[in-house]
């Protein structure tokens, strides 16, 4: 019992997710062949990775957020103007597309680079910075874009189609995208610092990190992430449209995704593998309940219940580990003392 | 240690980049579509659209008019004499497979809709033309409909595709590509931009609601008199047609006109009446969709205001609220019972008869005099129940439609 | 105690405390106060442009028809304080709206059962909430999302997607009525008294021991638990409170707007907004809860004014937005600054402190040697 008890404690929580993962996966194999279908044809799978390749994206941006400690909630809305912009200024013409993709993710940097000073700078929470900025991005398209808008040309559209067999290139970016992020936050100083300032901000500040710049680089890695999945929808729609971000409820689901990959919505725990795996879930989850023709008001109670219980699943386990000291039968057999370096009276 | 694992990564990443140049699969249909419709043109055009089409108004204002062919009892087999599709090449023996692409269930016209479609696909799997119908609700999202649209031509099996587009020109070439799978495509209620369904069923237009709706109003109010046009959202296409007839109309007879954006939330609606009545009179309310008219008339009751002119949907709530306050006013229809054709459409296909290519059904308002009829037809319905749901010689009638249980 | 020790201590309160009218005006340059220095702005701006709406039986309501939104506000300031989130609140409204619709139907004797059954529903709700965020350790943002999403599709898959609609009038007039015929008003809606009530309650509530075990629970959970509070408790009751409030909300709302599945949405998120523009900090430990109620009241005077100046709607959302971010930048540069203790009043000549006085020997039995 102890043993299986502690096998379970060893896990750490990225691995949870798979775990999860694989047990939607068996499920799903078990529920979609029982109305006749098979899980793993092509098609199947080509639709269960479609389905994680726009939220893909922007859970990843997502990620680097939350580890910081802060949110975005502007991510729909930067997503929709992503798509405008891009079906705008490609409008047709194969020579346009280099302009608009480098045009769109600097339009998308310089929102994120917003978001990221609001809430470095003038010291406003991650919700309330990004909730306004969305807004204000919000209220823009409302007046100005009126349905779809700009058209993408073909040669950008086949992003969005072709697959190397089952695995849709979008899905291959993405994950691309997220070997980078991974890079990214093992790998450089940066990465590093924003662990340190997710983790605990006041203590990042005295070993003397400049706390602004990771908070506004995971702004704006994550504004331009959102960028990418408003260019893959533009490729995939082939026109742009104010709605296409908000339609897919991409700020609440990314943060669901995250936090369901073990993610701390605190900050300054949590993996971009863990985040997959959270995206992965809700994909197959959708892909499932799509097959089984379940009514779509039942869709979203499975999913808030999902959500939910995977959370709880290692919500309750210990932030860091320790040997107990004092535990509750009896005293501890102490470790070989090591001998402690006596200072001077 | 860390260059090498850097290195793995490199390389890993490398991989399937290379390979993708040596096989990849491309949906053919994308490559062979040509630029499929027409968007916006070039990035210098203004970024709000101009909703207003003089041809398509006229077209519409014409066939306000138009004789119908077919049976006025069955107004869902209906439709304007015009070119036809041979469908002989669909001819099939035995049920077929039906493969639904809904764009969502979201709202109570649609849900009712959905029923309809659910009884009539009932009576058409007793009568051996359809084996069984699978659906995919794509909840109101672009992507996730053409996601369903391609799984349905991997996966499906499907021997004839029912798709309500989400919107326009997003959905253009899914349903060209599911065309090319050579199986009959109905597309009903939006349309998109391309001809290569076999047919395209929906009622008259948006712009005729608005004709309809602003004659109506303009011809019991004066010149000078204030109207309050509530509409639900901007940039969705079936509801933009139809202000922009009626704005234009207003304006030819001197009616101001003040629109607002509700959302469908009836707290909005008597919000935005109750301050415009504290600013003056306001004698007609019009409105783009059913939804929450009630508040709106609740407004002009907690304000001690004379009732106003009003025109709103065949939705049961308004329906009943017009008879009980005696107002002036009149529902116009966006034909529920549209959702019965596609399948209807379908039998015709799968016998190898003609159909429309387009199939414009019959839009007539309710007027006063229909009214005490409408509502005798749909006792007993829930508020959120649409009046020309057109099922009442179907199985299952009312009990099906008054408890709403969603299929 | 002795009589004389206490009123030495008066005077020598008496003489420190500075004036009634510079306590005012510190507390107004306080975010929490700084929503009421905004809320009489606002007001001001639509009557000069529209002097009808200054007129108190007009005035009264917009009081009667902001109520919904204010006691939203109030119930999301219990849960923000304690510094978690409710993104429920919008879901229970349609719930509530919706069983209201759909139970009571024409009959008048089910209204009081279905009453109890929906604040029975609220709180169960509000417990649920409490429950999963404090045992289960499940971020509340993640279980309130949870709650939305599930409660939302039951209730649809429930009714089929649209009610039964409005109920009987006798319930209804709970939130459309009032008192008729009162001189100067001419009517005083229910929701006004309904609002005053829950008002009174909320403020008598926060200067409770469970009010500041609250704000002590979200400033420092940790010594709140060392100091010996219940923190799981104090936290669910946080949550019961705002889903009754919700609760209440949705009451008033079926008899303003009728019922409709589309009652209700969003209303977190306008809560949040109205919680944050009255200076309540998210994450907990500061804020008034009588200022959450004002800016609701800020944010409906505010989209008034936009009417009446003939603003696009469509900008609404971008006016909300900069609105709320400059807030927030302002009341937490007024709290840090607070913080830092450059108050200069306090270093101020007048307010030097007068000596304290001595303590008196004591007794060995207690209480004052005589």
């Amino acid at each position: 019992m102890k043993q299986r008890a502690g096998f379970f404690q060893r896990l750490s929580s990225t691995q949870i997710v798979y775990v999860v993962a694989l047990v939607t996966l068996i499920l799903g194999a078990l529920l979609v062949n029982s109305v006749g279908r098979s899980f793993f044809s092509p098609g199947n799978i080509s639709s269960i990775l479609t389905g994680t390749s726009v939220l893909g994206f922007i859970a990843i941006g997502q990620t680097l957020v939350i580890l910081a400690g802060s949110l975005d909630l502007s991510v729909p809305y930067v997503t929709s103007l992503a798509s405008l912009i891009a079906a705008g200024v490609m409008a047709n013409s194969p020579n346009n597309v280099l302009s608009a993709v480098l045009l769109t993710l600097a339009a998308a940097a310089v929102i994120g680079l917003a978001n990221g000073l609001i809430v470095a700078r003038l010291h406003v929470h991650g919700f309330i910075a990004t909730l306004g900025v969305g807004l204000i991005i919000s209220g823009y398209l409302a007046t100005n874009f009126k349905g779809s808008f700009g058209q993408t040309p073909l040669a950008f559209r086949l992003v969005g189609a072709t697959g190397l067999g089952p695995v849709p290139i979008s899905t291959i970016i993405m994950l691309a995208c997220a070997g980078l992020a991974g890079l990214l936050l093992h790998r450089t100083r940066v990465g590093h610092h924003l662990y340190a300032v997710g983790g605990d901000i006041a203590v990042a500040r005295t070993s003397g990190i400049r706390v602004d710049m990771p908070v506004i680089t995971a702004h704006v890695i994550c504004s331009v992430l959102a960028g990418m999945a408003g260019l893959l929808l533009a490729s995939r729609l082939g026109v742009g449209s104010p709605t296409v971000g908000s339609q897919g409820g991409y700020d609440l689901l990314s943060i669901a995704a995250v936090v369901l990959g073990g993610t701390l919505l605190s900050g300054g725990k949590g993996t971009i593998a863990g985040t997959l795996g959270g995206v992965l879930i809700f994909a197959m989850l959708d892909n499932i309940m799509s097959v089984m023709q379940v009514n779509p008001f039942l869709k979203d109670v499975v999913r808030g219940v999902v959500i939910v219980a995977a959370v709880a699943v290692y919500a309750g386990r210990r932030i860091v580990s320790r040997p107990e000291r004092f535990p509750a039968n009896g005293p501890a057999e102490t470790p070989a003392a090591q001998p402690v370096p006596v200072e001077g009276p | 240690m860390r260059n090498n694992s850097v290195r793995v990564i490199a390389l890993a990443a490398a991989l399937p980049l290379a390979a993708l140049t040596a096989c990849t699969t491309t949906d053919p249909s994308v490559t062979q579509t040509t630029a499929a419709g027409t968007g916006s043109p070039a990035a210098s055009s203004p970024a709000s659209k101009d909703w207003f089409d003089q041809t398509l108004y006229d077209t519409q204002n014409q066939q306000r008019s138009a004789s119908f062919e077919g049976d006025p009892e069955q107004p869902y087999l209906q439709y304007i004499a015009g070119a036809m599709t041979d469908t002989s090449k669909f001819a099939a023996q035995g049920p077929q497979k039906v493969c639904f692409a809904n764009a969502s269930i979201s709202n109570p016209w649609r849900q009712t809709g959905w029923i309809t479609m659910n009884q009539q696909l009932k009576a058409l799997q007793g009568a051996g033309v359809i084996s069984e119908m699978e659906t995919r609700d794509a909840k109101d999202n672009d992507n996730t409909q053409i996601a369903d649209i391609d799984y349905f031509i991997a996966e499906g099996k499907c021997g004839a595709f029912v798709i309500s587009p989400n919107s326009t020109a997003a959905l253009t070439q899914a349903v060209e590509r599911a065309c090319q799978t050579g199986k009959p495509v109905v597309v009903f209620d939006r349309g998109v931009e391309t001809k290569c369904a076999t047919t395209f069923i929906h009622p008259i237009g948006g712009f005729a609601w608005g004709i309809d709706t602003a004659t109506f109003l303009s011809e019991k109010l004066k010149s000078g008199d204030k109207v309050v046009a509530l509409r639900i959202l901007p940039g969705v296409d079936v509801l933009e047609h139809r202000w922009a007839a009626a704005k234009k109309i207003f304006e030819e007879k001197g009616i101001q006109a003040k629109d607002y954006f509700t959302g469908a939330d009836p707290t909005e609606i008597k919000k935005i009446i109750s301050d415009e009545l504290a600013t003056g009179d306001v004698k007609g309310v019009w409105m783009d969709a059913g939804d929450g008219a009630v508040s709106a008339l609740e407004a002009f009751e907690d304000a001690g205001k004379a009732l106003p002119v009003m025109t709103g949907e065949d939705e049961m709530s308004f329906l009943t609220k017009w008879k009980q306050t005696g107002i002036e006013a009149m529902a116009p229809v966006y034909s529920n019972f549209q959702w019965r054709t596609p399948l209807l459409a379908l039998e015709k296909i799968f016998k190898g008869e003609q159909v429309p290519t387009e199939w414009v059904l019959p839009q007539k308002p309710i007027l006063a005099d229909e009214l005490d009829d409408w509502l005798q037809r749909n006792e007993g319905m829930p508020s959120g129940h649409y009046a020309k749901f057109g099922g009442e010689d179907l199985d299952g009638y009312p009990e099906v439609w008054q408890q709403r249980q969603i299929p | 105690m002795s009589t004389a020790l206490n009123s030495e201590r008066s005077a020598i309160l008496k003489q420190n405390r500075a004036s009634r009218s510079e306590r005012l005006l510190r507390a107004v340059r306080t975010p929490g106060g700084a929503v009421f220095v905004l809320l009489i702005g606002l007001l001001a701006a639509i009557m000069v442009l529209n002097p009808s709406f200054g007129e108190p039986s007009s005035f009264i309501r917009f009081v009667g028809r902001t109520a919904p939104i204010a006691i939203a506000a109030i119930g999301q300031y219990f849960v923000i304080v304690g510094g978690e989130f409710d993104l429920s609140m919008g879901s229970v409204v349609t719930m509530q709206v919706i069983v209201a619709g759909n139970l009571i139907g024409q009959d008048d004797a089910k209204v009081i059962p279905v009453l109890v059954l929906m604040i029975v529903l609220g709180a169960f709700v509000g417990l649920v909430n409490g429950l999963i965020t404090t045992l289960l350790k499940v971020p509340s943002f993640i279980v309130t999302l949870g709650m939305m999403l599930a409660l939302l599709g039951l209730v649809l898959y429930w009714t089929g997607g649209a009610a039964q609609g409005n109920p009987a009038a006798s319930f209804r007039q709970i939130g459309r009525g009032g008192i008729q015929d009162v001189p100067v008003l001419d009517i005083i809606p229910y929701p006004v008294i309904i609002l005053t009530a829950v008002a009174v309650a909320a403020f008598i509530l926060m200067r409770r021991p469970f009010g500041r075990m609250l704000i002590a629970v979200g400033d420092n959970p940790a010594a709140a638990a060392l100091a010996g509070s219940s923190v799981w408790w104090v936290r669910t009751r946080a949550f019961i409170m705002s889903s009754l409030s919700a609760t209440v909300a949705g009451i008033l709302l079926v008899g303003y707007a009728g019922v409709h599945p589309s009652v209700g949405r969003g209303y977190e998120f306008t809560a949040i907004t109205a919680v944050v523009l009255g200076g309540v900090v998210l994450g907990g430990g500061r804020g008034w809860v009588l200022s959450a109620a004002a800016g609701a009241f800020a944010l409906e005077s505010l989209f008034t004014l936009l009417n009446f100046m003939g603003v696009q709607a469509t900008w609404r959302d971008t006016v909300q937005g900069t609105i709320i971010i400059i807030a927030v930048a302002a009341a937490s540069r007024s709290w840090q600054r607070k913080r830092k203790g450059a108050s200069s009043a306090a270093h101020d000549e007048q307010h030097q402190l007068a000596a304290t006085p001595t303590p008196t020997e004591g007794t060995e039995q207690g209480g004052e040697r005589v």
